[in-house]
């Protein structure tokens, strides 16, 4: 291991592992929260590639594009737990099974 | 120390992710994507970029997910029932998935051949000041309309919720 540090490529990497696992959650899991917390994920790796491109190419520019996801991001996580919450309350259920008409 | 401090916090981040993936209670998946946060906070900070790290543990780690463990709370969120799952998503879902992050990793290492490490203080740029500039001058107009977007996913949220006082 040197000490110098990895190359970027690992960090790019690491990015494509969780987006796969984010992926792998939402389209696995049958909990609607678990399935949102999946999404977080793939957001969060999203990031960190915005993060490294950012040093990569020595600009600010990847920094302000992942704030922004960030923002959008929380404005996401506050519209979609209300909707879950309604829809919990309507179906008193959190399976994505039940959930398969739009109607009520 | 940057690569052992990346090495760590990356097997951090993948074992934290698996166990959002793999976990059955939801308030167990809400407290590892917190550490997968906090494992890519650190990350930020080894590229360089102290504000967007900073952000990440305030509003991510801070705000989102508290949100995210409350709701799980108030719902009482239990154990998820495990789905029929279908002969092919049991069969081809994790090759297909190895397949999807394999291909991506190619694409990447073919994309960036290049073997110059990552410095940690190589790069200066991070820090409040520079990306507060760039957010107000070149992007001005994309700041404003995501006070519109906040503003707007507030109302929603309210919305919604009123709806449910109200039955």
């Amino acid at each position: 291991m040197s000490a110098a540090g990895v190359p970027l490529a690992w960090y790019l990497v690491l990015g494509a592992i969780l987006f796969a696992l984010g992926a792998a959650g939402f389209l696995f899991r049958r909990n609607i929260i678990t399935m949102f917390m999946a999404i977080e994920l793939m957001l969060n790796a999203v990031n960190l590639t915005f993060v490294a491109l950012a040093y990569y190419l020595g600009q600010v520019d990847g920094l302000v594009l992942a704030f922004f996801v960030m923002v959008v991001a929380a404005a996401e996580a506050a519209v979609g737990l209300a909707i879950i919450l309604t829809v919990f309350r309507n179906r008193a259920s959190l399976g994505i099974d039940e959930v398969q008409s739009l109607r009520n | 120390m940057d690569g052992l401090l990346f090495l760590i916090f990356a097997a951090i981040a993948v074992v934290s992710g698996l166990n959002v993936v793999l976990q059955r209670q939801p308030i167990a998946s809400a407290l590892s994507l917190v550490a997968v946060m906090g494992s890519l906070a650190m990350l930020y900070l080894l590229l360089g970029a102290q504000f967007i790290a900073a952000v990440q543990v305030i509003v991510y780690a801070g705000a989102v997910m508290v949100l995210f463990v409350m709701v799980i709370m108030l719902l009482n969120a239990g154990r998820e029932r495990p789905a029929g799952a279908s002969l092919m998503a049991s069969t081809l879902g994790l090759p297909l998935l190895a397949g999807l992050a394999g291909a991506l990793g190619y694409v990447i290492f073919l994309a960036f051949p290049d073997p110059q490490p990552v410095r940690f203080g190589q790069f200066r740029e991070g820090g409040a000041a520079q990306v507060g500039y760039a957010l107000f001058t070149r992007y001005l107009l994309p700041f404003e309309l995501t006070s519109v977007l906040v503003l707007i996913a507030i109302l929603g949220a309210v919305v919604l919720a009123w709806r449910e006082v109200r039955k």
